[in-house]
């Protein structure tokens, strides 16, 4: 039972990455249809502007944050301004075509820029453990807890309760008919990017934090769980972003725990299948019809 | 009733048997040389591998991105038989092995995944692929992670050549026959078509499945070949080198993938010594082609001689039928 909640435990800290990034990708989804594959890649830019600025900037870890969101937020922003909204009304099959091209761009840009090799994250919050009842809980693990949930709140409240938090719901439901009353489509759909990019780039850099090592081509196999994690809560849904990305964590530590490190990914990708043949819709989504 | 031999089979036959002798020739007096046969049987694969992948997305309208998963199958299928019986028999019968297997996968593969549209089924398969790499990684008699090495050299042009001669065959017939034609009607509206009668389900499994099995046919040529493999080879990117053949030269277009499977096969040997330029180049070449021009080189046009003897006819009708070969 202990070893149950210390897996459940290191399966939360994991499933705040995956949660972060699957915010992401679902209020991507939710406004303009689009599977946003290079979002896992601006995950990983997350984390390399994050070792820049502690590792050669000497900067500290909440100024590293903040620093690698705003500029992911940029990122992102730019690559929706470039790549994406010249398709806006092209198939969806083009779009995601697109999406991967972006995704091998910046994966291959930073491998040119960065070296291909594998990096080691300096270590800036402190390794100490915590006791609790049995259990042992590191620093760093409520660091990425707490700030996920931070970030969650934060993302709650902008999209509940401010005015463009209105105009990205009315968007996603529907964008013609938030032209006609007078919402700026265009800048709420950047706006969706950069906020959807600056969860990215937190998670990034305390991904980099927790396990040390960053590389280029980081971002591709989280950036699908996450993506999975989105599906599993229901893909456009917040709130399901979050329960999808713990969940997925939570089972991923699990299966490394009670059975084998080398089938964590295949159950992963066996549950995505599983929710897209059961309830394509999500967990927390609704069935619709399809209309002619 | 057409004449089977008529002028443009013909011509056909003709172009077919020109291009093997004369890539034959220039092997023979060694102007092909060893280095730039490499070159030569990577092309040869990835043109089967490309029209396999055109009649899934381009023909059938359906977007996989699990084309390395059935390649994966493919190689290890030959690569196993093979080691067992190096000649061509084994070969051969490996590549039968390799048939039937991913046939069997891309069946379970397709039941399920093919009732979802678009961008779900893109992201199933690609899960799916990554289960079938995972499973290699995990078994004993695929040596997991190390993979098989030592596998009997067989693969030379003439079979390569044989192998995309005998797919474009297969796909371009596939094409034009009932199927082939319910599956294009699958792809220009789902919802149309079924109410036409046509049961969705079963002509996307048999484009799903002739897919699978050619690609894994590229498998057991690869393997043969390079004498190597690993699962590392048969993931996520193998499956996107694959979709950026189809898109560059038109998705639904076979000649089209024929043409880029071979500039892109020039370009990588041109830039060989440059490798990360090249990746970031084609990246943006994806993007660019996206925006710019979405249908690829060729867009859904095919080469056909019949069409080139009726632009001569007419003195410059723009329009190519792809309906008569």
């Amino acid at each position: 039972m202990l070893q149950f909640l210390q897996q459940i435990i290191n399966g939360l800290s994991l499933g705040s990455i995956y949660a972060l990034v699957a915010l992401g990708y679902t209020m991507v989804y939710g406004i303009i249809k689009l599977i946003n594959f290079a979002h896992g890649d601006i995950y990983m830019l997350g984390a390399y502007i994050g070792y820049i600025c502690i590792a050669y900037l000497n900067l500290p870890f909440s100024v590293a944050l903040i620093a690698s969101m705003v500029l992911c937020a940029l990122i992102g922003v730019l690559i929706e301004k470039v790549a994406y909204k010249p398709l806006r009304h092209a198939t969806r099959i083009a779009a995601l075509i697109t999406a991967i091209g972006v995704s091998y761009l910046l994966q291959n840009v930073t491998q040119t820029v960065m070296g291909s090799n594998v990096r080691s994250y300096p270590s800036v919050l402190s390794d100490a453990m915590i006791e609790f009842a049995g259990l042992r809980i590191s620093h760093q693990q409520l660091y990425i807890f707490i700030i996920t949930i931070v970030l969650m709140c934060a993302l709650q409240y902008i999209v509940k309760f401010t005015k463009m938090g209105r105009a990205m719901r009315a968007v996603s439901v529907d964008s013609d008919a938030a032209r006609l009353m007078g919402i700026n489509v265009d800048r709420t759909i950047s706006i969706t990017f950069a906020i959807g990019s600056a969860l990215a780039g937190a998670a990034g850099i305390m991904v980099g934090v927790y396990y040390n090592t960053i590389n280029p081509l980081m971002g591709s196999v989280p950036g699908l769980k996450a993506f999975i994690a989105a599906v599993f809560g229901g893909i456009g849904i917040i709130p399901g972003a979050m329960l999808g990305g713990f969940a997925i964590g939570i089972i991923e530590t699990l299966v490394i725990g009670y059975g084998s490190s080398l089938y964590k990914d295949a159950v992963v990708y066996a549950i995505l299948i599983l929710i897209l043949i059961l309830k394509p819709s999500g967990l927390l989504g609704k069935n619709r019809k399809e209309k002619v | 009733m057409r004449k089977l031999l008529n002028r443009s089979t013909l011509c056909w036959i003709a172009l077919t048997i020109g291009v093997y002798a004369v890539i034959a020739a220039l092997i023979h007096r060694d102007i092909i040389n060893a280095y730039y046969q490499i070159t030569l049987i990577t092309i040869a694969i990835d043109i089967v591998l490309a029209v396999s992948l055109n009649l899934i997305i381009g023909v059938c309208g359906q977007f996989s991105l699990g084309h390395a998963g059935f390649m994966c199958i493919g190689a290890y299928c030959g690569a196993i038989v093979t080691k067992t019986m190096p000649n061509l028999t084994g070969l051969l019968l490996g590549l039968v092995v390799g048939i039937v297997v991913s046939a069997l996968a891309a069946l379970v593969v397709a039941i399920p995944t093919l009732r979802l549209k678009g961008d779900y089924l893109a992201i199933a398969t690609l899960g799916f692929s990554e289960i079938i790499r995972i499973i290699v990684l995990n078994l004993e008699i695929t040596n997991g992670a190390a993979g098989l090495t030592n596998i009997p050299k067989m693969t030379n042009w003439t079979i390569a050549y044989i192998a995309i001669v005998v797919s474009l065959i297969i796909i371009v017939n596939f094409g034009r026959s009932s199927s082939g034609r319910a599956c294009i009607s699958i792809r220009e509206d789902e919802i149309a078509a079924e109410a036409m009668g046509i049961n969705l389900t079963k002509y996307k499994c048999i484009a799903f499945i002739i897919g699978a099995a050619l690609a894994s046919v590229a498998g057991g040529l690869y393997a043969s070949y390079f004498r190597v493999i690993k699962p590392e080879l048969f993931n996520f990117n193998k499956s996107v080198d694959v979709l950026i053949i189809v898109v560059f030269g038109g998705i639904g277009s076979i000649t089209g993938s024929v043409i880029a499977g071979v500039l892109l096969g020039l370009i990588t040997l041109a830039l060989q010594s440059f490798a990360q330029v090249r990746m970031i180049l084609y990246a943006v070449a994806i993007v660019a082609i996206m925006i710019f021009r979405p249908e690829g080189l060729l867009g859904t046009s095919e080469f056909t001689f019949s069409g080139l003897f009726k632009r001569f006819k007419k003195g410059g009708v723009k329009h190519v039928d792809s309906n008569n070969a």
